[in-house]
């Protein structure tokens, strides 16, 4: 059916096409080791955004002459799977999978500690399965899970959302409808801990009051998705405090 | 310190701030100290540590490792050892072949590709890939036996506190247990099923690393694969 | 250009492991040579294609999604809708997948399980067609492989058939050679439900639905597709190794037998 016909993107009541306030993030659910070949891997559900991330390495460059002596390469693909968009999409790399593969290995690579493993490589792969505007945002959150779960050292983790203007006001998180039909939209992506933003890329129009006003929002809903990444790492190694403790004294007695 | 002893840590979390010096897998910003990894904090003396639950094998001097030879060289062997850098093995470094010369083809008649060695690593720096020896007591070509392929950060685990976990894997699969520091372990046992077992045994450690109780499970494991595959009887471990 | 593969990554002690197991009548993970992993089938999972299905066959994990939409009819088959398979092996599903434009082991998957649909004339594609040599509906069958431990050609032709079991597309009638939609939903239009069964081969014996460890050592693989009625639509050797004729004979009548139960979990997951 068409989902190109014009709608209001925000009714009398303020509310959304979903139904979201303003400032409201659709769910996000985080998964973290889904898959078992990967080193380390993550699946995000951020809306109807279905994102799978997976990390390899570090291991050895191939081909030899990509090395750096001093530090790893990394290298990041993010890629958008045939079924995932209305309308079927060549599995061939576009030109904007490129640009985002790029600017998402920006967001990440400053985090990652790559002088530990120089003459090597760490692979990130981003593959989504099902779009519904802020892939990258998504893909990044993903990304940062799967490197932590990989055991590759990081100064912390990245999270991402973006923001947007729609039918003339700010709100957070655009879906897809917003996104195509919206003013303007904002991806933003922010280290929490060090409260920089290692993303930023507009298209549209905004004011400046209107740009500093969605930032602040972004980076908002950044920290917030920070604590849900958090939440999934401890969930998938939570055992890992309280029998830690447990086992090695019966051993040192045993 | 601000994390606790053992506390499941992730990259970013504050470790601790001041009189203390950043340990392995931690980083230092300002007078604060981070985990650089996911793991349990922990502290040694007054460095900050966290032992990592996951991770590539990186290789140091005098570890002992399993290997493979991938490729047949001029003076030795490339070798894989599960790290994101191949290693060597120079044929200077294998027992004397009593001083004659070695050509390509007695290369191959000590190791061909595909084939495991039990070796040690003598150098290895951020500069060079690991340079590897077979010249020490019990090290050499691997020729039978079953190999477990577990995550690296798990083989203090299947070693034990002070050596405890794999004495008592030895002594009830009555195999012998070589564990290398880069996740191969190979399991030599006089029979086939009872190197099957030690395998299985050494999986399950892998996957239940950090639960209580651990040791007694496998023990009680090991106990029952042995009886229902009627390895012969022997004393029963006393539990404590 | 086809070149022979890289050298094996297991050593040979490893590979002797598995095949002294496998001749003796075990497998590595406890199986009889004629099990099937655990296999789990969702389908739907992904709400904006029209089907989906994602499989799991033991720790194997492949997606399949089905998308229908307009075009062009071929010259020579100017009333019947237009079937297009294709397989991603993206490389987060194994070490040894690269990124890149597909290589000859996912082009032959793809083809393999294309055959399988196609012959086997499991979409009515006569039932697809808007305006006979001007317009009808592509069937695109796109299966993404997200990780690899053995098999992906049975696990990748039942994503296939699930996601086309699954697929829904809206009711239309024709208007001026254009479809025009209506609000009720369809099904695609199937009458047959291939089921492939891959057998590999590991020094004398042959195993069902290999692992990847037992990939790694067999000698060479038989995959038979058949449909609802037992006839045989596809098949492919792959492969260095060689097969008697009367081996593949029983691998066949075998196929057969244990595609009849493979075709009753998939169509089972239907709602």
């Amino acid at each position: 059916m068409d989902n190109n016909k014009p709608v209001r993107l925000l009714d009398d009541n303020g509310l959304r096409v979903d139904g979201r306030r303003f400032d409201e993030l659709r769910p996000l659910k985080i998964e973290v080791g889904t898959l078992d070949k990967a080193d380390g891997s993550a699946y995000v559900e951020h809306g109807r955004n279905k994102i799978l991330a997976a990390v390899y390495g570090p291991r050895e460059a191939h081909p030899k002459h990509i090395a750096l002596a001093d530090r790893a390469v990394i290298r990041c693909r993010y890629h958008m799977a045939p079924f995932s968009t209305d309308e079927r999409k060549s599995p061939a790399p576009s030109r904007r999978e490129l640009e985002l593969s790029k600017v998402i290995r920006e967001a990440l690579e400053p985090a990652i500690m790559s002088e530990y493993f120089p003459r090597s490589t760490i692979d990130i792969f981003i593959e989504v399965l099902q779009a519904d505007a802020g892939t990258r945002c998504a893909g990044i959150t993903a990304a940062a899970l799967a490197l932590a779960d990989a055991g590759i050292p990081m100064r912390e983790l990245v999270a991402g959302c973006a923001a947007g203007k729609i039918d003339g006001k700010v709100v957070l998180d655009l879906s897809d409808v917003e996104d195509k039909q919206g003013e303007a939209d904002l991806p933003v992506a922010l280290m929490p801990k060090s409260n920089v933003v290692c993303l930023l890329q507009m298209d549209g129009s905004l004011t400046e009051d209107e740009f500093k006003q969605a930032l602040d929002m972004s980076t908002d809903a950044c920290r917030r998705i920070y604590e849900m990444q958090r939440d999934a790492l401890r969930q998938k190694y939570h055992v890992v405090k309280d029998e830690a403790d447990k086992e090695e004294e019966a051993e040192v007695n045993a | 310190m601000n994390a606790e002893r053992k506390q499941l840590v992730i990259p970013g979390d504050l470790l601790g701030e001041g009189p203390y010096f950043a340990g392995e897998n931690t980083f230092r910003d300002g007078t604060k100290i981070y985990a650089a990894r996911i793991g349990l904090a922990d502290i040694v003396g007054n460095k900050l540590i966290v032992v990592p639950i996951k991770g590539a094998y990186i290789p140091r001097i005098d570890d002992i490792v399993i290997g493979r030879i991938t490729d047949i060289g001029m003076s030795g062997w490339q070798v894989d050892i599960c790290a994101p850098y191949p290693a060597m093995l120079p044929v200077s470094e294998t027992p004397m072949q009593r001083g004659r010369d070695i050509g390509r083809r007695d290369l191959t008649h000590i190791y061909g590709v595909g084939e495991l060695t039990l070796a040690q690593v003598i150098a290895f720096d951020r500069t060079r890939d690991p340079l590897l020896t077979t010249k020490g007591r019990g090290l050499g070509k691997v020729t039978s036996g079953r190999v477990a392929r577990i995550t690296p950060a798990k083989i203090p685990r299947v070693i034990g506190t002070k050596g405890s976990m794999i004495t008592m894997l030895k002594k009830e699969t009555r195999t012998d247990i070589i564990p290398g520091q880069n996740g191969v372990i190979l399991a030599t046992g006089t029979n086939p099923d009872q190197e099957r077992i030690a395998v299985e045994a050494l999986y399950m450690i892998e996957r239940e690393a950090h639960s209580s109780g651990l040791t007694d499970r496998v023990r009680a494991f090991i106990l029952n694969e042995m009886k229902e595959k009627e390895i012969g009887q022997q004393q029963a471990s006393s539990v404590a | 250009m086809s070149a022979t593969h890289q050298l094996s990554p297991v050593a040979r002690l490893e590979q002797k492991t598995v095949v002294d197991l496998i001749v003796k009548g075990k497998r590595v993970d406890d199986r009889g040579p004629l099990d099937y992993r655990p296999t789990t089938i969702m389908l739907g999972v992904v709400e904006k294609a029209n089907g989906s299905a994602q499989v799991y066959l033991g720790k194997t994990k492949v997606l399949a999604g089905v998308k229908i939409q307009p075009g062009t009819p071929f010259p020579d088959t100017p009333d019947e809708g237009i079937l297009t398979v294709n397989a991603e092996f993206v490389p987060l599903a194994s070490p040894t997948f690269e990124a890149g434009p597909p290589d000859e082991n996912s082009i032959e998957l793809a083809r393999v399980v294309d055959r399988g649909i196609r012959e086997s004339k499991a979409i009515d594609l006569k039932k697809l067609c808007i305006e006979p040599g001007k317009k009808v509906f592509m069937v695109f069958v796109d299966i993404y492989v997200l990780d690899h431990d053995g098999n992906l050609i049975d696990a990748a032709a039942m994503a296939a058939l699930g996601a086309l079991v699954n697929a829904k597309m809206h009711a239309f009638r024709v208007e001026n050679g254009e479809p025009v939609y209506l609000e009720e939903m369809m099904p695609v239009p199937m009458q047959n439900y291939p089921v492939s069964i891959t057998t590999a081969k590991v020094d004398s014996v042959t195993v069902l639905d290999p692992c990847l460890e037992e990939e790694q050592v067999m000698s060479c693989r038989l995959t038979v597709t058949t449909g609802k009625d037992d006839n045989i639509c596809a098949m492919q050797k792959g492969g260095l190794g060689f097969l008697p004729p009367d081996e593949i004979k029983q691998i066949v009548s075998t196929s057969i037998s244990k595609a009849k139960d493979l075709r009753a979990k998939i169509l089972s997951n239907v709602k």
